[in-house]
């Protein structure tokens, strides 16, 4: 295997992978995100189950962190090599003629997205490491002991319109970009059966049903309260 | 008709070249977009100007040489022929049309819209050829039974010309259309799968030296492939250059 990951398709796996892993992370982080529609009972639970569980904290969460990263890291070194590959641009290109917007825009789908996650980073996961590790207050109760915090936090954060609207954009370009790329990931990883139309379907149910099951999630909260 | 051409005007690979206006008129709609040239060329031979050097051999669509990208396109906007099997029905009196070299780092220009292409036949060199003992007691090939599914396959991805127009039209200038059909036509094959390893691995190392780009499954090549060479081939390449790194 050695040299695999320096290759030009050894890169395209690795690149898939991370993707692939990363989809699988966020039907997880839906699956719980969805439940503070359904019952703020078993929203705490779960946030609370995964907040504290030695296992995501220090396992799963490190190797998300990888995934993001590698993920984003490689999507720029990709950018720069093809660049490289095509100097002189042409006069007149009709890219519209061949391929989708989505395809040839992964990058710049993908940045915002990115920009979105470091705002995601700020606005939750940082005060959660400050009242977790720093303040070592590793309850997840509301301050004044009633009760899990995570559900009183979430709708506190989607009163915010400018948030709100921040979300539902940043929702949209992930939509785009995985339009392309979730049958973008299983083509690289040499599964075409992709291209077969049941898998099509199943593409844009997962492209497009997603985000806009995130986004209902935080109008439902900005709307209902 | 009545046309504007504006053509890449490049003296020498050194020189920086630029796109140049030129008015053509009474084209008939039934010309090929190669006599379309010529006919341009004659008129410049005429006016003693130096002529547009393009690419052509066989033109019926089989050597794979005429590589012009033509209003954005490669081949132009017909789909699944090359540039000389285009017919200038295909536009409209008064149109301007933009002719442009393939553009690829790995395809450099020799001459207005020549490029050179021989990275490709360096990437064939590296394994895109079976090794057969041709002294006198050589096996029929039809004498092998072969699934049909898989003759099929074979032979879609042997028609591919290398031309090249699955580098121009990829936004990432990536190869991988062409080395994918190269390969998958040994791979399917009973013939192709002694030395299966030993050719992707070499032919996509070659690939990757020569400084394509990155395939980002946009599907662009797919589409512009005058041979219709599909994007199975891309992914049955990866998966047979991940199988011959783990065997080792
Ligand atoms: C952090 C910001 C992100 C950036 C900068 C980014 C960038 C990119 C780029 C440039 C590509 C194209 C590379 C290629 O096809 O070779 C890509 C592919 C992809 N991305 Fe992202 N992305 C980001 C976040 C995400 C997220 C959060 C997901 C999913 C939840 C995701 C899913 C995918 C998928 C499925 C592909 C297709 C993989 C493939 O074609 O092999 N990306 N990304
Ligand atoms: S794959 Fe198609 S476009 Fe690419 S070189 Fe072969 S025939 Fe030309
Ligand atoms: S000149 Fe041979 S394919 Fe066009």
């Amino acid at each position: 295997m050695s040299g695999f990951f320096k290759s030009s398709i050894g890169r395209k796996y690795a690149m898939a992978l991370s993707a692939l892993f990363l989809m699988v992370f966020l039907l997880q982080h839906f699956a719980i995100n969805i439940l503070s529609v359904f019952s703020p009972d078993a929203f705490n639970e779960a946030s609370h189950f995964m907040g504290t569980f030695w296992a995501v904290q220090f396992v799963l969460q490190p190797i998300l962190i990888f995934g993001v990263v590698f993920h984003f890291v490689m999507g720029f070194v990709l950018e720069i090599k093809n660049n490289k590959a095509r100097q002189k641009s042409y006069v007149k290109n009709n890219g519209n003629a061949n391929s989708s917007w989505m395809s040839r825009n992964m990058l710049l789908t993908g940045a915002v997205v990115l920009a979105f996650l470091v705002l995601h980073f700020i606005d939750f996961w940082i005060p959660e490491l400050n009242v977790k590790y720093i303040q070592g207050d590793m309850s997840g109760l509301l301050t004044d002991g009633e009760g899990f915090r995570y559900y009183e936090e979430l709708v506190h954060k989607f009163e915010n319109p400018l948030r709100v609207g921040a979300y539902v954009l940043a929702f949209v370009l992930l939509s785009l970009h995985l339009l392309h790329g979730f049958s973008s990931a299983f083509q690289s990883v040499g599964a075409n059966n992709i291209y077969k139309k049941s898998m099509k379907g199943l593409a844009q149910v997962y492209a497009i049903g997603l985000p806009v099951g995130f986004i209902f999630i935080a109008l439902y909260h900005h709307f209902n309260h | 008709m009545n046309l504007t051409l504006k053509i890449w005007r490049q003296k020498n690979a050194n020189d920086k070249g630029k796109m140049v206006d030129y008015k053509i008129n009474d084209v008939s709609p039934d010309m090929s977009f190669l006599e379309m040239l010529d006919v341009l060329n004659s008129g410049l031979i005429l006016k003693g100007e130096e002529p547009v050097a393009f690419d052509h051999d066989c033109r019926e669509g089989i050597c794979g040489s005429c590589s012009l990208y033509i209003n954005g396109e490669a081949h132009g906007p017909d789909r699944g022929v090359t540039t000389c099997q285009l017919h200038m029905r295909k536009f409209k009196d008064g149109d301007t049309i933009y002719i442009e070299p393939f553009r690829a780092t790995a395809f450099p220009v020799i001459k207005d819209l020549i490029v050179d292409r021989s990275a490709f036949d360096r990437i064939q060199n590296a394994g895109g050829f079976i090794s057969v003992n041709t002294s006198g007691n050589t096996i029929d090939a039809n004498a092998i039974p072969i699934n049909k599914h898989d003759a099929d396959d074979a032979f879609s991805a042997a028609t591919c010309i290398g031309c090249g127009a699955c580098v121009a039209s990829c936004k990432n200038s990536s190869a991988m259309l062409f080395v994918g059909a190269k390969v998958s036509q040994y791979a399917l094959l009973p013939q192709g799968r002694v030395e299966a390893v030993d050719r992707v691995k070499n032919m996509v190392a070659q690939m990757d030296l020569e400084g394509f780009g990155n395939c980002t499954n946009t599907g662009a090549c797919e589409v512009e492939c005058p041979k219709g060479i599909s994007l199975e081939n891309i992914a049955r390449m990866n998966r047979e250059y991940l199988f011959a790194n783990i065997k080792d």
